[in-house]
């Protein structure tokens, strides 16, 4: 099969993978919801309790898991390519942690002061991811002409703990039931209960991808060196800075939509190159879709397993994900 | 290292690990002096029925009454500060019973303890007589504790007999949307006090103290009246009701019955609980306190 033909393939495939879930996991649900009174227009919106459900509740929170899972998914493929090390998850470089710290602020001395129907919780984890992001790319450029992956790596790691630290901090000042609360934000979740917050996190996302659709050619050549890929036309340095910036938006946007979701920036990569093969013009697409139709499935079963209750997003990803990449690590190859 | 040098380092080690355990076991005094309190809610049981002029410490979150703001602080649940707890010499200290650590170090300090266990409405009165015995006030224990139960069952018998709404009780939501809505669930003290007030809980079926309810399980859940409480007045009156208009298919949306009620007392299983129970009530069913 020709090059193309393969690009094509993924995208029906994997696209229709990630579209049937979507149209599928709004009918799944703790309560039985009948369509026809969904759709039913007679009724006023306000009095139509299935409607509710269907377009308040699942909907935006459906679109809500396909945004996060497909940017995460991506921004784990993009990462793993520029730091070339198979274990590079979107939380690696700091993002995530300096997003928790903005949300933990946020919530222990209760931030109001919300924009438009995004409350400041998610405003202020965006604000911290972007913080993170300036931190480590200003070291990682401070004694580099270009990127050094080297530095950005350690420094990421570093980040990430320095940032924990503080967290443990705010935690420690703040009272019992908030402590709880910025626990259970670190679980994610996924229950934004309206399009706003949804449509915030829109723009930055489709920024991201729009960047990462420069990449795939460039990833791959760079994957093997980068003296390989400057040999053949790649500026290297600017491919690194496009690379990381837009997966660090992506993640960062993600994270204050649903929280740090975790594994599925590496697992779901890992399972996708397990099916098509490591061209990243296949691997990202796929990842992409992949990951939203992976997050989708796992808020499914967080929303209706213990129902009522609701287990928390994060803890079924991690469920699922960690014994499945353990597998991964010790299988034959 | 001379003799004598090693013989005091032998007699400081001796009298740093086996002087406490040499003591004889904590033995509460007739009538305490010097009372220290980690749980806010015992420390006000403590003032409301007069002992609180003994009371020489309480807890970092202890804010009522007025009087508290000069007491010496020793920390709370999770970080207790047992040097000053001791610096203090107190005849008794008031810890949570889940604090293992702290009353085996007020053990083998030989100071007697005082450990609080929480759960219902009724356990209210019952640590009131039991700390009231402790101190060695028994009769204003009784007294007091007497007093609240009245109250309550006057509060109950006002609306006995009227519908009982269904009722959501939120303790804890982002400021300004539906998101990391805390429910009531159908055992503890919020769920009680509802009862108490003339309500159904809609989590009357999830046998936990709370939950977090998304938005579908409220929307099919659909309570007739929303009271939303919070406990720290600065955080929670911000908290914004209108967010709750996206889901008019809720009764209580629909019907304008959604109330957000403040007050430190709101979530504090004290002597103010008739307080908080009352204000419930009200909401509930305003037409039995006209």
């Amino acid at each position: 099969m020709s090059i193309g033909r393969k690009i094509a393939a993924t995208w029906v495939g994997f696209g229709a993978l990630a579209i049937l879930t979507c149209v599928a996991a709004p009918l799944v649900g703790p309560t039985t919801v009948d369509l026809r009174r969904v759709f039913d227009t007679s009724l006023p919106f306000a009095e139509n309790t299935d409607a509710q459900i269907f377009f308040v509740a699942r909907l935006p929170r459906v679109l809500a898991g396909g945004l996060v899972g497909a940017s995460l998914a991506a921004s784990g493929v993009v990462l793993q390519a520029l730091l070339r090390n198979p274990l590079a998850t979107p939380f690696t470089l700091g993002v995530s942690a300096g997003a928790a710290l903005g949300a933990m602020l946020a919530l222990t001395f209760g931030l109001s002061s919300g924009v438009a129907g995004i409350s400041a919780v998610p405003i202020a984890s965006f604000a911290g991811a972007l913080g993170a992001v300036a931190i480590v790319y200003g070291l990682a450029r401070a004694k580099h002409r270009g990127l050094s992956t080297n530095v950005l790596l350690l420094a990421g790691v570093t980040l990430n703990s320095f940032f924990s630290a503080l967290i443990l901090f705010v935690q420690f000042l703040s009272d019992f039931s908030q402590t709880f609360r910025t626990v259970r934000w670190l679980m994610g979740d996924l229950d934004v209960s309206s399009y706003a917050p949804v449509l915030a996190a829109l723009p930055p996302i489709a920024l991201s991808f729009a960047a990462f659709s420069m990449l795939p050619r460039k990833m791959n050549l760079l994957s093997i060196s980068d003296e390989s890929a400057a040999s053949r036309g790649v500026d290297v340095h600017r491919t690194q800075r496009l690379a990381f910036l837009s997966a660090s938006l992506a993640t960062g946007a993600a994270v204050s939509l649903g929280g740090p979701v975790g594994f599925i920036g590496i697992v779901v990569p890992h399972l996708v190159r397990l099916l098509v093969g490591a061209d990243h013009r296949l691997v990202l697409p796929a990842s992409a879709f992949g990951g939203a139709a992976f997050l989708v499935a796992c808020d499914t079963v967080s929303r209706t397993a213990l129902s009522p209750l609701e287990i928390p997003v994060g803890v079924v990803t991690a469920i699922i994900g960690g014994p499945f990449f353990l597998w991964l690590l010790v299988r034959k190859r | 290292m001379a003799a004598r040098t090693k013989a005091l380092i032998f007699a400081a080690f001796v009298l740093v690990f086996a002087w406490p355990a040499a003591q004889p076991a904590g033995r509460a005094q007739a009538r305490p002096t010097r009372i220290v309190s980690i749980v806010p809610s015992v420390t006000e049981m403590l003032f409301a029925m007069g002992a609180g002029p003994r009371v020489v410490g309480v807890s970092s979150f202890d804010r009522y009454p007025l009087e508290v703001v000069n007491r010496p602080r020793v920390g709370g649940l999770i970080d207790p500060d047992v040097e000053r707890i001791i610096a203090l010499r107190p005849d008794l200290v008031v810890v949570y019973g889940t604090q293992t650590d702290l009353r085996m170090q007020m053990q083998r300090a030989g100071i007697p303890i005082f450990p609080y266990e929480h759960s219902g409405l009724a356990d209210i009165t019952r640590t009131i007589r039991q700390i009231g015995e402790s101190v060695g006030s028994p009769r204003e224990g009784e007294a007091l504790a007497t007093r609240i139960e009245s109250d309550i069952s006057a509060i109950r018998k006002l609306v006995s007999g009227r519908p009982r709404p269904r009722t959501l009780l939120v303790f804890g939501r982002d400021a300004d949307t539906l998101r990391g809505i805390y429910a009531s669930g159908a055992i503890g003290f919020l769920s009680d006090v509802l009862d108490a007030a003339g309500g159904i809980n809609v989590f009357a079926d999830v046998q936990r103290q709370s939950l977090q309810a998304t938005t579908e399980m409220v929307i099919a859940r659909a309570p007739e009246v929303i009271v939303e409480i919070g406990a720290d007045t600065a955080s929670t009156k911000i908290r914004n009701l209108a967010a709750w208009n996206a889901i008019e298919s809720v009764p209580a949306v629909r019907n304008r019955r959604v109330y957000l009620l403040t007050g430190d007392e709101m979530m504090n299983p004290g002597p103010r609980v008739t307080g908080s129970l009352r204000r419930i009530a009200e909401v509930l069913h305003p037409e039995a306190f006209r």
